[in-house]
């Protein structure tokens, strides 16, 4: 890179940015079962994909689009491209990178990142990883980390075992809609009673415009094994619609425990509608940190399926919308055992009109006896064009089961703001660091390069409000 | 040292400080004293920039020879004022440290920054899990005006204006502060607002100011404060 390029994330995230694309194959607009064909064809995948492809996208069309959340009108599903294969096949080492990928890599700090820390970096660049590396530690102990793509391909049978078993096509359109044309993602493994002591990462991009990213990632964790996920988005600023839809689905076994941590700043013109759900069994314990900041419309509620004695769900949240931002994010818990608890922590900041809303849903079915729940909302509203709702659903079918619930709507104080300037602090620094202050709960949970990432990030924010 | 000229401040339509002028002087103990209400926390908000408090045309606050009465709060830091509020927020997830890095941000090295910290909490005898903890949660009286006072230290500001630094501190914590400071008073002004005759035994002023329903009405030496003590206000200004 040229030495007079600002230091990584001193201003690209603010701008965004985006690399001349040089792609190698390029589906053409929109969709169709033929695309859809196209795309399970050009991956050389089994018929049971390709017709479960086929099925999706069959659902997708009867579906209809939720009307219960944010406004998903604006979404042109004719004008969005499906599939994007950048690299022929995809380069074993940075080396091998094409020079532009290296340059997007660069500026949102991969192979730093990776030097200092990472067990394995699975990067998505458009629709399919180009670049992998895993620690040989990891193979050793039997881990499987990959996209998915290689997932089907060299595990067909776990894929195909647990595969759209949690979140079924015909459990929404957007999930539907991936199901039918997903594209990457990753593929994680933990045989029984391995601890994975680093956590797995990937980074993921979009970099065309109207393009759609439709990643999907499994992960099963077999008895009491360990596993920490994070993945981490940025995209590049882009004046047209762009959709992210992916779907996660993850297996707890007996004793095991997951943690999946996102920290996603994807631009602001994207709709990310994303699926997430986990399936915890006896014991196990699943815990989602999610931490949403960019994206002009977001749905995504992290949910846990309580399905055996003892087991524990967690989501720890935090939304930041902006101007013609809409966060609606939350989160979903079902207690369908005895001796069940569930935890939600949600922080959501909104400013410059920007509007953010927490939608929960608790169920505990009867049986589910011994069970305990705790939410706690709490809401940051920076000015009065901006909004915050609560929407905490609780269907409680069990009597023997203890609720707390607790929420909270704050302003940022004028008084606090004096103090902080009475230091020497500027007001946009004193605003960073009240907000930064609020979701620390959250920030604490994740890993340290995270949340400095996080912390700049939100300070970037605050910093061009005053702009 | 900080020069007060015909100081009017309203609080939307209200009138709280009327034409206060005072020179304060470089090396020197201020104290105001006054009744409750009388404006004393006012007048320090003002100085340092509240953004609530509104200036009448002819107020003017100076630094020297510089004019700070149009500068913004973080500007007036800069010029060299400090205040210690009087009773101070609490800061959620924020603590003592980061602020002060914050506020030192490339005017100090964070390493120095940190061993000032450290170096001042011990005298101040403030524990190491304050400094690291969200600033002021769930701190005694004593405790915040002691982190009040830690900040006054590694900021060092030419001017420090100390807003009831003895409301609501024992005895010992009253002493810890008012020795800390003590040996910091060279070439600072210190100005102290206070209801009570108490920090004056440890910090002797060299001017006691009367301000009674925004006007400052009497100036004297440490003595009017014995006075006041004795006979009330309205008496000693008399």
């Amino acid at each position: 890179m040229a030495s007079n390029v600002a230091p990584v994330l001193d201003f690209e995230y603010k701008f965004g940015f985006s690399m001349p694309e040089k792609n190698v194959f390029k589906s053409k607009k929109g969709i169709s079962e033929e695309i859809v064909s196209m795309i399970s064809d050009m991956k050389q995948e089994p018929a049971w994909m390709k017709e479960f492809r086929l099925k999706s996208y069959r659902i997708f069309r009867e579906k209809k689009m939720p009307e219960w959340g944010a406004d998903l009108s604006k979404i042109d599903f004719e004008n969005i491209f499906y599939f994007i294969r950048s690299t022929e096949t995809q380069a074993s080492s940075w080396e091998d990178l094409p020079s532009e990928i290296k340059d997007t890599y660069d500026k949102i700090g991969v192979p730093e990142a990776e030097k200092n820390f990472l067990a394995g970096v699975s990067a998505q660049y458009e629709s399919e990883v180009v670049y992998e590396s895993v620690n040989k530690e990891l193979e050793k102990q039997g881990v499987i980390f990959c996209d998915m793509d290689t997932g089907l391909r060299e595990h067909p049978e776990i894929v195909k075992k647990y595969f759209g078993t949690l979140i079924p096509p015909h459990d929404n359109k957007f999930a539907a809609l991936n199901s039918a044309v997903w594209s990457g993602g990753s593929f994680v493994y933990v045989p029984k009673g391995v601890k994975v002591t680093l956590p797995l990462q990937a980074y993921f991009r979009i970099n065309a415009e109207r393009f759609g990213q439709f990643e999907r990632t499994l992960i099963i964790a077999e008895e009491g094994s360990y596993v920490h996920y994070i993945e981490g988005c940025t995209a590049p600023i882009y004046t047209t619609q762009s959709l992210h839809s992916a779907v996660v689905e993850i297996f707890v076994k007996k004793g095991a425990r997951v943690r999946y941590t996102t920290v996603q700043n994807w631009s602001k013109n994207i709709y990310n509608l994303v699926t997430k759900r986990a399936k915890a069994e006896e014991d196990a314990v699943m815990e989602w940190v999610d931490c949403n900041l960019g994206s002009g419309v977001t749905m995504k509620y992290p949910s846990v399926y309580l399905t055996g004695r003892g087991a524990r769900g967690e989501v720890l949240s935090i939304a930041f919308a902006g101007k013609d931002q809409h966060q609606d994010a939350g989160a979903k818990m079902l207690h369908l055992a005895p001796n069940t608890s569930s935890r939600i922590v949600s922080k959501s900041i909104s400013k410059d009109g920007g509007r953010t809303s927490y939608r929960g849903l608790i169920v505990v079915h009867p049986g589910a006896k011994n069970s305990s729940v705790y939410v706690s909302c709490d809401a940051l509203i920076l000015d009065e064009k901006s909004r915050s709702d609560t929407y905490p659903y609780m269907k409680i079918k069990e009597s023997d089961t203890e609720i707390q619930h607790e929420a909270t709507v704050e302003k940022l104080g004028e008084e606090k703001l004096f103090y902080l300037t009475s230091r020497g602090i500027s007001k946009a620094d004193a605003e960073g660091l009240l907000v930064n202050g609020f979701i620390e709960p959250i920030t604490k949970e994740i890993p340290l390069e995270y949340s400095v990432e996080l912390n700049r990030l939100i300070n970037l924010e605050m910093i061009g409000s005053v702009g | 040292m900080l020069n007060v000229k015909n100081l009017s401040v309203m609080v939307g339509k209200k009138k709280i400080i009327k034409n206060f002028s005072y020179n304060f002087a470089k090396g020197k103990i201020y104290v105001i004293m006054g009744p409750n209400g009388s404006g004393k926390s006012s007048f320090a908000n003002a100085i340092m920039g509240h953004p609530s408090y509104t200036l009448s045309p002819q107020s003017r606050i100076a630094l020297g020879k510089e004019r700070i009465d149009k500068l913004q709060p973080e500007k007036r830091s800069e010029k060299g004022i400090f205040l210690s509020f009087q009773s101070p927020l609490s800061l959620a997830g924020v603590s003592v440290r980061e602020l002060l890095y914050l506020a030192l941000t490339k005017k100090k090295e964070p390493l120095a920054v940190r061993q000032e910290i450290t170096q001042y909490a011990k005298e101040l005898h403030i524990s190491e899990e304050l400094l690291g903890r969200s600033l002021n949660e769930g701190a005694s009286g004593g405790e915040k005006k002691k982190l009040e006072t830690l900040q006054a230290a590694v900021l060092d500001k030419k001017v420090m204006i100390f807003d009831e630094i003895d409301t609501g501190v024992d005895v010992d914590a009253l002493r810890a502060i008012a020795t800390f400071l003590k040996k910091r008073k060279k070439d600072k002004t210190f100005i102290l607002i206070t209801h009570y005759n108490r920090v004056l035994r440890y910090l002797m002023p060299d001017k006691v100011l009367i301000l009674m329903e925004g006007v400052l009405k009497k100036v004297g030496d440490k003595k009017l404060a014995k006075k006041i003590e004795k006979e009330g206000y309205e008496k000693a200004v008399n």
